[in-house]
């Protein structure tokens, strides 16, 4: 497709039921679906003359904690073809297995075990699912929310033990995350009727 | 009598200067060829991306030099789009041209670099020593812009830090002057040279669809035929007024990619040019008080401009809650930024794509059947820098 419009109309006509919400922003097209149906909708994306997503850019996660269903999961692709890109995203929940897609898109292989270091979501099918990033036996998925930013254990090298050994974070200081909302702008209530307002208008 | 042979793993770095930083790659050997490909990255995770979620957007900026190093400002210039896209702010056209040198510059360092210690893995030394020369004069002009030779800073949303000093521009121009002999001697050293072709003509071929397969971009996808290049393609800033070729390979194998990337270089050297002659005096960052901070006259004399500075150098600036994709064609590929703003001034989320990651991840495909000698080869041909592959 041409336009962004074009294709936006053709993937909506094309796969009315599986797409939840279409959006184009920013010269790229963002559409929202459901776990059970992404997998047809990125077949028909990548195999279809008139869309050719043929390259998957990265594949990421999302972390809303407070949400129910708390992971997103986002698939960026690109057609070089007709230079479009697009945001594909669906909403999963916290223990939730969702199929690899490493049998159409060979890259997605260490995207995968990116995300599944990163944020624990575990994919079905992979042919070799294993932490990428983090240390040998590290625990924890450091990209989640209630990761904390200094992590839990630090390793150093022990000269009694002769080897390097991983023990709780120490710190001389504990982590400080400053508040520099201004105060004069008004507390969170005031905020959000402002905000309230700004949609009325 | 049948005797079975079994399979030698090799254990190839962490600690190898031809694994181009920290790769741990367990081979699997049938005598001296390769049979399979296992690397282990991650051995200078820092954690950036959860880094970044933490600091405002000013301070997210020096993560990215730190990302792939031979090349800092083409990171930063990532960053810098996707926020000004979100905030909806017009960068200054001086700023423009400024960014887009010292890009351009940047490309030219990696590509210096690349070439050169590529020639090194396999048995030239003259190329680096030559190379080196130049990579320092270049990372003198990053110094004079932005105080420091690689960690620059330089790049804020909305244009760049400050102007560039008196006689930089000169310098430049000077530079783009005698540069080309200097590609001309590497040429001379290398492109004809019956071992360094021997050593990396139909090495690690990469066909067009696999390229596409293996989500390749920049100079590996090039090499193999495809002449797709974002800053003609997707054009940011002010590609679009400059007027420079695609240099595009072949045969897709490890030769074809050194001689796009000598090719490449010259066509930075012309756009440098061109955006010398073309720019002219004025602002170097946009004039919204509420992103950029004033300059230290103003906070001296303007009650307003202290408190901008204050505010900004504290809470930082807010943007508006929104998602958005920007990537440039840094000199490994597609580098790529997915951003989630919450309407704080922190990213909510800031997932760095590099390019490296996909490429590494093919090392598997690209040496099976390969020799042990010719994994340097190929290795170095992937121009990998681990800032970026582990993050």
């Amino acid at each position: 497709m041409n336009s962004l419009e074009d294709l936006e109309k053709k993937i909506n006509s094309e796969l009315t039921t599986k797409i939840n919400n279409s959006e184009i922003k920013h010269n790229q097209i963002y559409l929202e679906t459901d776990k059970d149906d992404f997998l047809d909708i990125i077949l028909f994306l990548k195999t279809n003359l008139d869309t050719k997503f043929r390259q998957l850019i990265d594949i990421t996660v999302v972390d809303y904690p407070e949400n129910n269903q708390r992971f997103q999961v986002v698939y960026l692709f690109l057609s070089h073809e007709f230079n479009q890109r697009l945001v594909l995203k669906y909403s999963i929940s916290e223990n939730e297995v969702i199929p690899s897609l490493t049998s159409v898109f060979p890259a997605a292989n260490w995207m995968e075990r990116e995300v599944f270091d990163m944020y624990g979501v575990n994919f079905k099918d992979h042919p070799d699912l294993r932490r990428i990033l983090t240390d040998y036996g590290f625990e924890g998925h450091p990209l989640r929310k209630d990761f904390p930013l200094t992590g839990h254990s630090e390793v150093r090298y022990s000269e009694d033990q002769k080897k390097v050994i991983s023990e709780p974070v120490k710190l001389e200081q504990n982590y400080r995350n400053f508040d520099y909302e201004s105060p004069w702008e008004g507390t969170r209530y005031i905020k959000e009727e402002i905000e309230n307002n700004d949609k009325k208008n | 009598m049948t005797k079975k042979i079994k399979n030698l793993n090799l254990n190839f770095g962490p600690q190898h200067p031809a694994a181009h930083g920290v790769l741990r790659l367990i081979l699997e050997l049938d005598g001296e060829v390769v049979e399979k490909a296992d690397p282990h990255i991650g051995l200078l995770h820092r954690g950036t991306e959860k880094l970044i979620e933490n600091k405002t957007y000013m301070q997210a900026v020096p993560y990215f030099d730190r990302l792939d190093y031979v090349a800092p400002m083409n990171q930063e210039h990532a960053f810098a789009l996707a926020v000004e896209k979100i905030l909806k702010i017009d960068v200054p056209i001086r700023a423009q041209y400024i960014r887009v040198i010292f890009c351009e510059i940047g490309r030219i360092l990696s590509h210096i670099l690349n070439v050169t210690t590529q020639a090194l893995d396999v048995g030239a030394l003259t190329p680096s020593l030559w190379g080196f020369e130049e990579r320092e004069t270049l990372m003198t002009f990053y110094e004079r812009a932005s105080g420091s030779r690689l960690h620059a800073n330089y790049f804020r949303a909305g244009g760049v830090h400050q102007d560039l000093p008196k006689g930089l521009e000169e310098d430049i121009s000077n530079f783009c002057d005698t540069f080309p002999k200097v590609i001309n001697d590497l040429e001379s050293l290398l492109t004809d040279n019956r071992i360094f072709k021997q050593r990396n003509v139909d090495i690690g071929i990469v066909s067009k669809e696999d390229a596409l397969d293996y989500s390749f971009s920049g100079v590996m996808i090039r090499g193999s035929g495809v002449p797709w290049d974002l800053r003609k393609s997707q054009p940011y800033d002010c590609y679009e007024d400059l007027d420079f070729k695609i240099p595009v390979g072949k045969n897709g194998d490890c030769y074809d990619r050194y001689l796009c990337r000598i090719e490449e270089m010259k066509e930075s050297v012309s756009i440098i040019k061109q955006c010398l002659s073309k720019m002219e005096k004025g602002p170097i960052k946009s004039l919204d008080g509420k992103i950029s901070p004033p300059s230290k006259k103003d906070i001296k004399q303007s009650m307003e401009a202290l408190i901008h500075h204050f505010k900004l150098f504290t809470e930082g600036y807010r943007v508006p809650k929104d998602e958005i994709y920007t990537a440039v064609e840094a000199p490994k590929g597609e580098f790529g930024v997915y951003l989630i703003s919450d309407g704080s001034s922190k990213p909510y989320k800031c997932k760095i794509r590099a390019p490296g990651f996909s490429h590494l991840q093919s090392m598997d495909y690209l040496i099976k059947g390969h020799m042990l000698a010719d994994v340097p080869a190929v290795l170095g041909s992937l121009d990998i820098v681990f800032g970026e592959v582990d993050r």
